[in-house]
This record gives C-alpha cells, sequence and structure tokens, in this order.
C-alpha cells in the first residue's frame, strides 16, 4: 500500500469496491459493490493479500467487520427485512457511501 | 519475532486448512493425514502429504513445527469454549472481561488461544448468530479444535450466507421473524466464538453442570444449549 489508507468510524456508511485482483485475495464476490455501514474497527494486520505468496512483515493496514442487511445482498433474500450480514473487509476494498440503502 | 508475530504466523496456518479439509468430508481421524496412518488416501490428501514434504525437503517448515501446531489443534476442545461461556454465565465481570479481551479472558481459564484475534459473539432474545468461513474453513482452532465436518462443507460455506434460516432449521433451529438472523462471515484474521443464552430453568445449576449443556455446535450458532435432564 502506498499512500496513507482511508479510516473508517463506526457506523460510516461504505461501499465494498470490485478491484478484480486475482490471488489470495479476501473479499468474496457476494459483497463486491454492496453497500453497508463499519461494524467493528478490528485493528490493522499484514495485508493477506501479500503474505500469501510469502512476503511477510509488510505494513499493517486496517481492517473493518462492515454489516449489511441481507436484502441488500440478494434481492430474493428470503428472511424477514432486519436479517443480517457482517463479514471482515480490509481497508482498500472499501470506499465511502453517500448513505445506507444507496445499492445500485 | 514478537508474541503477536508468533501468533499470527500460526493463526495464518488456518487459512490454508482447506489443503487438508478432505481428511474431514472422508470421515478419517479428525487430524491433517500422517504419512503412517493406515489408510487409503484422497488425491487431495496425497497433494497434501507431498506438499508437506516438500515444505519440509525446501527447509521451509520443520517437522518439529509441524508437529507442535498439530499438537496446539489437539489441545483445542468445545469444553474448553463451553468453560468460558459458563463462567461467563454466572459471573457478570468475567464476562464484561471475555467480551472485551477473550484471549486474555480464556488464560484466567488456563485456556492457551494462540490465534491472533478472537471475538465473542453474544446471542440475545433480540438476535441469532451463525458463524461461517465462505472462504475456506477459518475457525478457533486452539480454543475449540478442529471444525465438524459440516462446517468445511461446500455445501455450508456457501448456503449459510445465501439461506440461513433454512440451513439453521436443518439443525433444528426456527427463529420467529421478530428475531434477527446475523451470519458472521469469518473470512480473514479474526476468529469467532457464539456464547448463547443461558437456557431458563438452570439457575441452580454450578459451572461444570452448565458447561456439560454446552456443545460444539452451540459455539458456532447451530446448535442451543440443552436443558438439565
Amino acid at each position: 500500500m502506498s499512500a496513507e489508507p482511508a479510516r473508517y468510524a463506526c457506523g460510516a456508511p461504505v461501499r465494498i469496491r470490485d478491484l478484480d485482483k486475482p490471488g489470495h485475495v479476501r473479499t468474496p464476490f457476494y459483497v463486491r459493490n454492496k453497500t453497508g455501514v463499519i461494524e467493528q474497527v478490528c485493528g490493522d494486520f499484514e495485508n493477506p493479500e501479500e503474505r500469501a505468496y510469502g512476503r511477510v512483515g509488510g505494513a499493517r493496514i486496517p481492517l473493518y467487520r462492515v454489516r449489511f442487511l441481507q436484502r441488500d445482498l440478494w434481492e430474493d433474500y428470503a428472511g424477514p427485512p432486519q436479517d443480517t450480514l457482517v463479514i471482515e473487509i480490509y481497508s482498500h476494498w472499501l470506499q465511502p457511501a453517500s448513505g445506507t440503502g444507496d445499492v445500485p | 519475532m514478537s508474541a503477536h508475530d508468533h501468533d499470527h504466523d500460526h493463526d495464518h496456518d488456518h487459512d490454508h486448512d482447506h489443503d487438508h479439509d478432505h481428511a474431514h468430508d472422508h470421515g478419517h481421524a479428525p487430524h491433517p493425514t500422517r504419512e503412517d496412518d493406515d489408510v487409503a488416501l484422497s488425491p487431495g490428501e496425497a497433494k497434501f502429504l507431498a506438499l508437506k514434504g516438500m515444505l519440509v525437503e525446501a527447509g521451509l517448515l520443520t517437522g518439529d513445527e509441524i508437529m507442535r501446531r498439530l499438537e496446539i489443534n489437539d489441545r483445542g476442545s468445545p469444553h474448553q469454549g463451553a468453560r468460558m461461556v459458563a463462567r461467563a454465565w454466572v459471573d457478570p465481570d468475567f464476562k464484561a472481561r471475555m467480551m472485551e479481551d477473550p484471549k486474555s479472558a480464556a488464560r484466567e481459564l488456563d485456556i492457551a488461544v494462540t490465534e491472533a484475534k478472537l471475538t465473542v459473539i453474544e446471542n440475545t432474545l433480540q438476535t441469532h448468530n451463525l458463524v461461517v468461513c465462505t472462504l475456506c474453513s477459518c475457525y478457533p482452532r486452539s480454543l475449540l479444535g478442529e471444525p465438524p465436518a459440516w462446517y468445511v462443507s461446500k455445501a455450508y460455506r456457501s448456503r449459510a450466507v445465501r439461506e440461513p434460516r433454512k440451513v439453521l432449521r436443518e439443525f433444528g433451529l426456527d427463529f420467529p421473524e421478530t428475531v434477527e438472523v446475523r451470519v458472521h462471515d469469518s473470512n480473514a484474521d479474526l476468529r469467532y466464538m457464539i456464547m448463547p443464552l443461558r437456557p431458563p430453568g438452570t439457575e441452580g445449576l454450578g459451572e461444570a453442570e452448565l458447561a456439560a449443556l454446552i456443545s460444539r455446535d452451540c459455539l458456532v450458532g447451530a446448535a442451543l444449549p440443552g436443558t438439565p435432564a
């Protein structure tokens, strides 16, 4: 990571980027381009996308837990509207969103 | 190497456990295949043993390091998690410490958690929590031991995020529409344990009796504690 990573506060709306990056990435496809909110700021961790290839000891980057409404992840979600999912996302996969529910 | 790095290195091993999940899929002993196991190898297990041999030969890992890691996993057991939950049920101060810093709370009970970061998620009357690792098989092995075979299955990993209520019903849990079902994808650096609700009618029980009500699946969110006989 070259620039200082962006920091997000708990409750901030974020959108998951689709970096279209090959290799050992930890952001599954089902959350890409989806909008949620920061559930927890987890601290800084080494980037697994580097560590997986033996590049250990690199810069630590912020890791967040992001919360989504299930109905924002799956158009035909079968459960009630309050059901949620929380997933860990590294900062470079995040971008600020204007608010919740602005999924295209 | 700092203590944290040490933990982290171990923790990272878990991200690669999908390389030998096959051992579980085939119903063999709950540890990665060893060279002298008297069982027919699946292609995945044969690949695992070959890779292990290459890593040792290349000097990237020693046989001793692999054995020490396996010993940590063997020490892990659902009973350790159950002891933590039972203590938290009877001791609100311990519960507060456990929610804040689960690893140091575990040390109070002589439980060594080597994962980089452990998080305890509490079920409430309003929210039921379920853990899955969609990308591989991340699981707090040093605390709870090897995960159940269904946890590492592709079916569970894909369905738990997509149709959690249907999956929970197959486990015998049917939550009303007023309860929020919250799925936690354990996809990166954190590891999770669910703290179930204390069942009614257990007020008179001691810690050991309470711990006996808490099964492994309770600690993943796929079951509820039993009620005393």
